[in-house]
C-alpha cells in the first residue's frame, strides 16, 4: 500500500504558477499554457477514480464559492475540487441571506475579503462582476460565469473531454449551436478551442447571434444541417426557455425542427462524432433524449466528471502562485 | 455685488469667438461689464484704481456655457445640490449652466423654474438657467404651461434622460412652442431598441457580454424629430448626437433648412467604446459610448459647424450607483470641472482650433439661448475664463469639488489649468499662489 504522499509526488510534478492572478478568461490563456493545464487536470482524472480521492496540496486554503446566481453541478463541482485538493470550502449564497440587499458587489467583496480566503469562486448574471470582484479582493478569483461574459472552466473541461476522446485537439471541427448571443460557454469555448487549434463553427438562427460575430474567427451558419455537416463535435447550447415563445424564436417546436439535434441532423457530421452539453439540457428542445443518451455519441455525462478534475487544476495552479509568493 | 473695483487683463492671449480674434490683447472689467478690449498687449493709460492682472500670455476667454448639467436638487441632494455643482462649475471656468427638469420633483411648473431661480442667486456663483420639462414629470404624455415656463425663465424644455416616445405628444409640443419661439431638446434614441442596453451593438459589446443597442437607435428617433420639427416648424435641439449614422441625417436635415441645433457631450468627443473594456462603470453612459469611426465622425462635425455645441453632460452619481457590476451601475459621467481641459486636449490633438472649440461652449450656447454672454466685447457681461492652455494636469477625482467623483477622466493626463472664473465681474475662483 502506498501512502497518500507517494501519489501525489507526480501530480506535485506538474503544478505550475498559473500565469495570471486570476482566472476570469479563457481568451486569457495562450497555447502552452492550456496544454499544461490540461495536462495536470488530465492527472487529476486518475485521482479523482480512485478509492482515496483525497489529496493535501491545498491543506490550509480556505476556497469560498460565491454564487450570486443558481448553479447546481458548477457549484457542487468547484466544491468537491477544492475538498478534493484537500481545502477548506465554504458556499455562500448572496441572493438567499441578507448580504443581498442594498449591498453592492464591492461592498460583498470587502466583507468576505476580510475573512481571509485564498480562492474565490464567483458566479454573476452581470458580465463583468468577475473582474470587478478581482480589482477590489486580496484573494485569487476564478470566475464560474459573468453574465453573457466567459465561463472559463466550462471551455477548460470541456477541451478536456475532447482531449481524451479524441487523439488531438489540433485540426478538430466543433460545430457550437444554439443561443450563441447569450451564452458564455459559448465565448469561452470559441477562444479556447481556437488557441488548441480547433476550427469552430456556429450555428444558429441570426437572431440569437451576437452583432459581429463574423469576426470571431469562426463560421457562421443559420442553417444547421450545414452547420454540422463533416464535424467531429457538436456542442449544443442551452436555449433559455423564456427566450423562446416569440422573443428571440417564434416557438419551441420550430425551434426543435430547425436547429434542435437530433439522430437526422447528427448523420450529416462525421461517422465518429462526439456531442457535448454543457447542462442542463432542454430534452426535447435543444437536443432530441436518443442523441442525449446514446453512449456512443454523447460526452455530456464525461464533461460533468472532467468538470471536477479541470477545476483541481486551476485550484491547485493558482495555489501555486500563492505559494510562490505572489 | 461687491468687487466694483474695476479689473485690467494685460498681456492676455484674447479668444473671442464673435470677432474670431485670437490673439494677444488686453481687457478691462467695470461694474460687472467688460468696458473695453485691445488688440494692444497693455493699455496706455489705466487710472490708478484699476487693478491690474498680468495674464502672462495666458487665455482669456467668455466663460464657458454649459447646456446640459444635471444636479441632485431637488430630491437627490447627496449627489450634486445647485450649490457644489456651481462651485464645480466656477473651479472649471464654467459661467452659465443650464439644469435639467428631470429631478424629483421635476421641473415641470412656473414655480418650480422659479425655485430654481432664487436657490441659484441665493448661491450668487455663477448665472444658473433652468430647462423646463416639455411633460408632467417628465412622463412624455402631457405638455406642460411652456408659456408661463418661459416667462418664469425656463429656457429651454426637455425631459431630460427621458425619451419622449409618443410621437404625438412630441409633435403636439413642437408645435405648441412655437407660439413662444421656444426651443425644445430631445436626446434620439428609439426606447425598445435601447432598453436594458448599456453598450453599442457590435463585436466589442459581444465580446463583452454587455447587453447592447445598434446604432440605429440614434438615427430612428432623430428621424423622426427632424421630420417633426420640419412639419411643425418648431425649434429643435438634438440632445447629444453620437453616431456617424444620426450626423448624416442631421447634415440633410440641416441643408433644408430646418430649425435645429445639435450637441456633442464632451465624453463621446473623448472616449470610445473600447474604454468600457474593463468594464469601469465611469465609462457607462448614457447614450453609450461608439467606436472609433463614430468618435472621429463627431469630432469632424463640431470642426465643421454642424454639431455647434459642446455640452459636459455633467450627471453626478453616488458611489452606490456606480460601484456595481457594469449593467447594474447608472449611466452618466461628471464632467462640469473637467470640461474645459479635455476640450483642450482636443486642441492639443490638433484635431479642432482652439478658437472653434470655444466657440462651441460660448458663443453657439449664448447665441442657441439668447444670452448676452458667451463673447469679448465692450458691454456684454463680464463673464471670463483665464486659463493657462498648457499647464499640465492629472485629474484626481477625489480632489474634485462636486459631491460625486464619477469622472471617467480620473488619472488622465490632460493640459490646461483653470487659473482664474470671474461671474458678471466677481472672481468666483481663483487658482492661489
Amino acid at each position: 500500500m502506498t501512502s497518500a504522499a507517494d501519489l501525489e509526488a507526480p501530480i506535485r510534478e506538474r503544478i505550475f504558477p498559473f500565469p495570471t492572478p486570476h482566472f476570469l478568461s479563457a481568451s486569457s490563456l495562450n497555447r502552452p499554457d492550456a496544454e499544461r493545464l490540461l495536462d495536470l487536470a488530465d492527472a487529476f482524472v486518475a485521482v479523482n477514480r480512485r478509492d482515496e480521492k483525497k489529496l493535501g496540496i491545498l491543506r490550509g486554503r480556505t476556497l469560498v464559492n460565491l454564487f450570486f446566481e443558481n448553479s447546481t453541478r458548477t457549484q457542487m463541482s468547484f466544491e468537491l475540487a477544492g475538498k478534493r485538493l484537500g481545502a477548506d470550502t465554504m458556499n455562500m449564497a448572496p441572493r438567499n441571506s441578507s448580504m443581498a440587499k442594498g449591498e453592492t458587489l464591492i461592498d460583498t467583496a470587502v466583507t468576505i475579503n476580510a475573512m481571509k480566503p485564498d480562492l474565490l469562486v464567483v458566479r454573476h448574471a452581470a458580465s463583468g462582476a468577475a473582474d470587478l470582484l478581482a480589482q477590489k479582493v486580496g484573494c485569487n478569483v476564478i470566475n464560474a460565469g459573468d453574465g453573457w461574459h466567459e465561463h472559463p472552466t466550462q471551455a477548460l473541461l470541456d477541451a478536456l473531454t475532447l482531449k481524451r476522446a479524441f487523439p488531438r485537439i489540433e485540426g478538430l471541427t466543433v460545430a457550437i449551436c444554439g443561443d450563441v448571443l447569450h451564452s458564455r460557454v459559448a465565448r469561452s469555448n470559441v477562444s479556447l478551442l481556437q488557441t488548441l487549434g480547433a476550427r469552430v463553427r456556429l450555428v444558429g438562427p441570426p437572431t440569437l447571434m451576437p452583432a459581429g460575430v463574423d469576426q470571431w474567427g469562426a463560421d457562421v451558419f443559420h442553417d444547421m444541417r450545414k452547420g454540422v455537416a463533416g464535424v467531429d463535435v457538436v456542442m449544443m447550447l442551452r436555449l433559455q426557455l423564456e427566450r423562446m415563445d416569440g422573443a428571440f424564436v417564434p416557438s419551441t417546436r420550430e425551434y426543435f425542427r430547425f436547429y434542435g439535434l437530433d439522430a437526422e441532423k447528427l448523420a450529416l457530421a462525421k461517422p465518429n462524432v462526439r456531442v457535448m452539453h454543457p447542462g442542463p439540457m432542454n430534452r426535447g428542445v435543444e437536443i432530441d433524449s436518443d442523441v442525449a443518451d446514446d453512449p456512443g455519441v454523447s460526452l455530456i455525462r464525461d464533461q460533468v466528471e472532467m468538470g471536477v478534475a479541470a477545476r483541481m487544476a486551476v485550484l491547485a495552479s493558482l495555489a501555486a502562485r500563492l505559494g510562490a509568493g505572489n | 455685488m461687491p468687487n466694483s473695483q474695476p479689473i485690467a487683463f494685460i498681456n492676455a492671449r484674447l479668444i473671442d469667438p464673435e470677432s474670431r480674434f485670437d490673439g494677444l490683447g488686453s481687457l478691462v472689467v467695470s461694474e460687472g461689464v467688460i468696458c473695453d478690449v485691445s488688440r494692444r498687449a497693455t493699455f496706455a493709460n489705466l487710472s490708478s484704481d484699476v487693478r491690474v492682472i498680468d495674464c502672462n500670455g495666458a487665455m482669456l476667454a467668455p466663460g464657458l456655457i454649459d447646456l446640459r448639467v444635471k444636479t441632485g436638487e431637488p430630491g437627490a441632494e447627496p449627489k450634486e445640490t445647485l450649490k457644489s455643482a456651481s462651485r464645480a462649475a466656477a473651479a472649471g471656468g464654467v459661467t452659465s449652466i443650464v439644469v435639467q427638469p428631470d429631478t424629483d420633483p421635476a421641473v415641470d411648473d412656473p414655480a418650480m423654474v422659479d425655485f430654481i431661480l432664487r436657490r441659484a442667486r441665493d448661491i450668487e456663483l455663477v448665472h444658473v438657467y433652468p430647462a423646463g420639462a416639455a411633460t408632467r414629470e417628465c412622463k412624455g404624455d402631457r405638455m406642460t404651461e411652456i408659456g408661463l415656463m418661459s416667462e418664469a425663465g425656463a429656457v429651454y424644455f426637455t425631459d431630460g434622460d427621458h425619451s419622449i416616445v409618443n410621437s404625438k405628444v412630441f409633435r403636439r409640443i413642437l408645435s405648441y412652442a412655437r407660439a413662444y419661439d421656444a426651443l425644445v431638446s430631445h436626446r434620439p434614441a428609439d426606447p425598445w431598441l435601447s432598453a436594458g442596453a448599456c453598450a453599442t451593438e457590435g463585436e466589442f459589446a459581444a465580446r463583452l457580454g454587455l447587453p447592447s443597442a445598434p446604432a440605429i437607435a440614434e438615427r430612428i428617433m432623430l428621424e423622426r424629430d427632424l421630420a417633426i420639427a420640419e412639419v411643425t416648424g418648431g425649434r429643435l435641439l438634438v440632445d447629444q448626437i453620437t453616431t456617424a449614422d444620426a450626423l448624416t441625417c442631421l447634415e440633410r436635415a440641416t441643408a433644408k433648412g430646418v430649425r435645429v441645433s445639435a450637441t456633442a457631450s464632451i465624453n463621446h468627443l473623448s472616449f470610445n467604446e473600447i474604454d468600457t473594456g474593463d468594464y469601469r462603470t465611469f465609462y457607462h453612459l448614457d447614450p453609450p459610448l461608439r467606436p472609433e469611426s463614430d468618435r472621429q465622425a463627431l469630432i469632424d462635425a463640431v470642426s465643421s459647424g454642424l454639431v455647434p455645441i459642446i455640452v459636459s453632460a455633467h450627471t453626478p452619481l453616488p458611489a452606490e450607483d456606480k460601484r456595481l457590476p457594469f449593467s447594474e451601475s447608472l449611466p452618466g459621467a461628471m464632467g462640469l470641472e473637467t470640461l474645459l481641459p479635455s476640450l483642450l486636449s482636443l486642441h492639443h490633438d490638433g484635431r479642432v482650433p482652439l478658437i472653434d472649440l470655444i466657440r462651441a461652449v460660448t458663443l453657439a450656447p449664448a447665441e442657441l439661448l439668447g444670452l448676452q454672454t458667451g463673447r469679448l466685447s465692450a458691454g456684454a457681461p463680464a463673464d471670463l475664463v483665464l486659463c493657462d492652455v498648457d499647464a499640465p494636469l492629472i485629474v484626481d477625482a477625489d480632489r474634485l469639488i462636486s459631491k460625486s467623483k464619477n469622472s471617467p477622466f480620473d488619472g488622465r493626463r490632460l493640459q490646461g489649468q483653470v487659473l482664474m472664473t470671474l461671474v458678471d465681474g466677481k472672481i468666483v475662483h481663483q487658482v492661489s499662489g
